[in-house]
């Protein structure tokens, strides 16, 4: 009988030997002459196996186990890995990056020239605040800089306590955590939820962190055409089918939807309500990231639901930066105790790093309470969204893609020119036309290799509270300047 | 275990002493009774006998998939819920060589907390990654990091590659390059995020990792992210790992036998639970001798270790280039946030062009930036004064003091004489909870670490020294550990230790003293 082993499988076989042995040996020692025929016949077979395998050679078909000493030697030595890093050309466009001197505020210096910002995500203006700049600084002098430790060992202080407060407070829910860092948010509260087995339908324009969220996860992922409850639907029903073939697993199969409340890839937005109706007809949750639209959409600044008027409760976790409108550095989760408390304990960007530096958390507070006391800041940002949004349309060679509350716009080539390289470098010779003319903008960047559907290219058009309506229309004007001069 | 070459016996020595078989009995049936009592308590929960405090689902979500599964939570629920005032204790004071911890009280075992307002003050920190001392909240030295917030605010609303490269980001890059002896350096704002989100970008599918048994979370999401083939070898053990690589390059990726792109080894500078320092010298040779790459995560080393604090390279004499991927933190020994990778120019060019976090992640937040550089210009003496050697060289002697004092005592600790990393192992899960709780009331922090994080019959305390901490404080918490020690049976080391020679002990009366204390 051939006996094939692998290496490994050795281990396995080497006691379960000893044990035919033993049993065999136990058997012996109870054979006794009054026992049916079977019985002896049996233990016949059974002591002719063990003294088979007694004598028999185990020869291990070990994979290049046959190699020799001098063969392996050779094979080490002829083995040329490849370079750590492939070369990268000195004017790949991500080689060179603007370099802003001074703090990225309205008026910005980058690559020497003072110009207005339209580029940086501070759309309430929050950056340059001088109460927020103030309880910062309070801070540093009682906490210092860094909290030296994670949120389990004393890194877990007063400020942070009242942050997660408050933000459940503002978002009207139970409870919130927070995180040091934006983009390990929504990255670490989905594996947290969603593991192997478990099923998630998300939007094709998910942002960068929720794919690398879904892909540490390790569940199925379905993506649905952008903003397309039809397609969501469709692949529900087939899931729903699937589900009845196999209704156990179906029963601990859990099943998530993420969206985004204003995407940041093409500047639209989600339809919520509609997103709801379907999670109570499918029986799916919800996964809210609101990183663009936190502290944007809605009367009092809370987001998506706010804008469409649907009840927090039923959107099981809304994940957000503090980033953008917040204008400090972080991120938070927020939902019910039920859904948050979990991360507290399997949240990996929660759990293995330091928490969030106090000052950058009282920023936080300081934020939110501007954001609480003047409700109206909103409807002027939103109103220079539109004023933005209308300036800018019938830019020839240019369309402008999102919303018109939106506070991101994406510029993009009405045609392209059918290699993205081309296309790239057309609209950085844009960017370098306005950066000339004192506005400051910039392209907006992906790794291209890396995202599953890779937006087309774009100039990122960010619009600020800070932004008065001369600078918008000399904004909008230079960039129809250079657009007619290079896209001719 | 670590191996004991030639090189290593002018370094420190490492020792993981174990403890005696009673031990190991005595735990597992302290593991064992905890979970009876917790299928117990679970019985009582489901028949209505007992109140259930955890969160439930909504009513209208009752029919969904639950959430999350029972037994999932059975460890959570029935455990970690009855001791869990022994971590997330909040403070609110600078979390420096002492500080302030908030007192909380439970009227329902640890379900919820209730803040009571009242502070602890004065408890010696021995949990917070301070090495340096650089937590501190001194004005002076604080000053240019105040004109940071003044000048720049506190976000930067923006990513690297977009509108958030700051002139100060440059700044902290070259000075990190210098600091750290390598062509180039890039810098990041999370240190966790440094390792998930770079990782993926050096390596690939058809490549291999080599990681280290006990590497960190950021280690190995960043080595899954990849997609490539991961491989496990023992605890700073060299010939598990050679074994490993001959078997590697010699057959190839698995099934096509096709050979490896890349093979890369992934070790961390001082491993914070263990203690224990990589055995750098060994590695490289190996990566010289296999042409693999190497990843060195220096999150706790940099800065604590090597007589001007350059981290593991400078511990054992070795040149910074032989290692390719340089990668640390800011968070343990400049007390700010954030991570750096550094090594050749050519590897830093291609991650600023194609890291994650370059791309997608915001940049540094500029008073961070600006904490780290003035700690590390002090580190240096680039501001013109000692206190950054000072401090480095007091780190390493009280270090060398209490692991001394610990050995002498008969407590078994783990790790390498040059780490300021100490974990004492406890082994049983009652003694964690009563050792912690002993010591709060002794005005010391200490921060215990069981099942999970480490092997389910190792639970430790771990104690992270500051070079901050005077003799004094030294001192109280081995005169605090040395009583609990007694009155919880904590002494299981089998071992002699004689008293070590007069340079590590300033005063051998204090000695004599101690000793008429502890003798048993």
């Amino acid at each position: 009988m051939a006996w094939v082993e692998v290496p490994g499988q050795e281990k396995v076989l080497k006691p379960l030997l000893n044990t035919v042995i033993i049993l065999g040996l136990i058997k012996c020692a109870n054979f006794s002459p009054q026992a049916p025929a079977y019985h002896l016949i049996l233990e016949g077979i059974l002591i002719l196996w063990i003294v088979r395998l007694l004598f028999s050679k185990t020869y291990k078909l070990q994979e290049r186990s046959d190699l020799t000493e001098k063969e392996k030697e050779d094979l080490i030595e002829e083995w040329q890995p490849e370079p750590l890093v492939p070369p990268v050309s000195k004017d790949h466009p991500s080689m060179n990056y603007d370099i802003v001197s001074g703090p990225p505020s309205h008026n910005i210096v980058v690559n020497g020239k003072q110009c207005i910002n339209f580029a940086s995500f501070n759309f309430l203006g929050l950056l340059d605040n001088e109460r927020v700049k103030q309880k910062a600084l309070a801070s540093l002098k009682k906490y210092g800089v860094g909290t030296c430790g994670p949120r389990g060992f004393y890194g877990t202080f007063d400020v942070h306590l009242e942050l997660e407060d408050r933000l459940a407070k503002f978002m009207r829910t139970e409870e919130a955590i927070i995180y040091s860092y934006g983009f390990a948010t929504i990255a670490s509260a989905i594996p947290a939820y969603s593991k192997r087995g478990d099923i998630v339908f998300v939007d094709e324009a998910a942002c960068f962190s929720i794919q690398k969220g879904l892909q540490a996860s390790r569940s199925f992922i379905k993506y649905f055409k952008h903003n397309d409850m039809e397609d969501l639907e469709r692949l529900l029903k087939e899931q729903e089918i699937e589900d009845q073939k196999n209704p156990r697993k179906a029963r601990v199969t859990r099943r998530f939807v993420v969206v985004e409340g204003l995407y940041i890839n093409t500047a639209d937005v989600c339809p919520l309500p509609a997103l709801v109706k379907l999670k109570y007809k499918y029986k799916v949750r919800i996964f809210l990231e609101e990183s663009m639209s936190f502290g944007v959409l809605g009367e009092h600044g809370r987001g998506v639901t706010e804008h469409f008027g649907v009840n927090i409760d039923d959107i099981d976790l809304i994940s957000a930066n503090m980033e953008n409108a917040v204008a400090s550095i972080g991120g938070f989760c927020c939902g019910r105790s039920f859904v948050i408390d979990h991360q507290r304990l399997s949240g990996q960007g929660y759990c293995f790093s330091a928490s969030l530096p106090p000052m950058l958390a009282a920023a936080a507070i300081e934020a939110l309470n501007i954001m609480e006391e003047d409700p109206d800041i909103f409807s002027v940002l939103r109103e220079k969204c539109e004023q933005v949004h209308k300036a800018l349309q019938g830019t020839p060679g240019m369309k402008v893609l999102g919303e018109s509350y939106a506070p991101a716009l994406h510029l993009q080539l009405e045609s392209s020119s059918g290699s993205r390289e081309t296309d790239v470098r057309m609209l950085r010779r844009i960017v370098d036309y306005c950066l000339e003319k004192q506005i400051a903008l910039t392209l907006a960047r992906y790794l291209d290799k890396e995202e599953r559907f890779l937006p087309p290219p774009s100039i990122r058009v960010v619009v600020t509270v800070e932004q008065t309506k001369e600078d918008i229309d000399r904004a909008a004007s230079c960039i129809r300047e250079a657009a007619l001069s290079i896209l001719k | 275990c670590c191996c004991f070459r030639l090189t290593r016996l002018f370094q420190g020595q490492e020792s993981f002493e174990q403890a005696p078989m009673y031990v190991a009995v005595m735990t597992y049936l302290g593991f064992g009774l905890v979970t009876l009592f917790g299928y117990f308590r679970d019985f009582l929960r489901a028949v209505g006998l007992e109140k259930c405090h955890i969160a439930k689902e909504r009513d209208e979500q009752k029919d969904f998939v639950p959430l999350y599964q029972d037994f999932e939570n059975f460890y959570t629920r029935n455990l970690y819920m009855r001791v869990r005032d022994n971590w997330n204790r909040p403070i609110c004071s600078l979390p420096g060589p002492v500080f302030d911890v908030m007192e909380r009280v439970s009227p329902d075992y640890n379900w919820t907390f209730r803040l009571t307002g009242k502070t602890i003050p004065n408890v010696i920190n021995m949990g917070s990654y301070n090495y340096l001392g650089f937590a501190e909240n001194n004005v002076d030295f604080l000053k240019t990091v105040a004109e940071r917030v003044q000048q720049y605010g506190l976000g930067v609303c923006s990513t690297r590659q977009e509108m958030g490269n700051l002139g100060i980001h440059q700044e902290l890059e070259e000075l990190v390059a210098e600091f750290l002896g390598v062509e180039s350096a890039m810098v990041l704002g999370m240190g966790f995020a440094t390792n998930s989100t770079n990782i993926p970008a050096l390596v690939g599918k058809g490549c291999l990792i080599l990681s280290d048994e006990l590497n960190h979370t950021s280690l190995i999401l960043g080595a899954r992210l990849s997609g490539a083939t991961i491989r496990v070898f023992k605890h700073n053990n060299m010939q598990s790992l050679e074994r490993v690589l001959r078997d590697a390059v010699c057959s190839g990726q698995p099934h096509t036998h096709r050979p490896w792109k890349k093979i890369m080894i992934m070790v961390e500078g001082i491993y914070s639970m263990e203690g224990s320092v990589v055995c750098l010298p060994d590695i490289v040779a190996l990566k010289k001798k296999y042409k693999a790459y190497l990843y060195l995560d220096e999150a706790h080393s940099i800065g604590a270790v090597g007589p001007t604090g350059r981290g593991v390279t400078e511990l054992f004499g070795l040149d910074p280039s032989d290692v390719d991927v340089l990668m640390g933190t800011f968070t343990k020994s400049f007390g700010a946030a954030g991570g750096y990778i550094a090594g050749k120019k050519e590897l830093v060019d291609y991650l600023r062009s194609h890291s994650h976090s370059a791309v997608y992640a915001s940049a540094m937040s500029p008073p961070v930036t600006e904490q780290i550089l003035r700690a590390m210009r002090c580190i240096m003496g680039l501001d013109g004064t000692t206190i950054g050697q000072t401090r480095v060289h007091r780190l390493a002697e009280n270090t060398r003091y209490f692991r001394s004092r610990l050995q002498e005592m008969g407590f078994i600790i783990y790790g390498n004489d040059d780490s300021p990393v100490i974990p004492l192992l406890l082994y049983m899960p009652g003694k964690v909870v009563a050792f912690s709780r002993a010591m709060l009331r002794r005005k010391v922090g200490v921060v215990v670490v069981g099942f999970p994080a480490t092997p389910i019959t190792e639970a430790r305390a771990r104690f992270c020294l500051s070079a901050a901490h005077t003799k004094e404080m030294l001192d109280k918490v081995l005169f605090d550990l040395n009583e609990v020690g007694d009155e919880l049976c904590l002494k299981f080391s089998q071992r002699k230790y004689t008293s070590r020679p007069k340079e590590q002990h300033h005063n051998n009366n204090d000695l004599n003293k101690d000793f008429k204390q502890d003798s048993l």
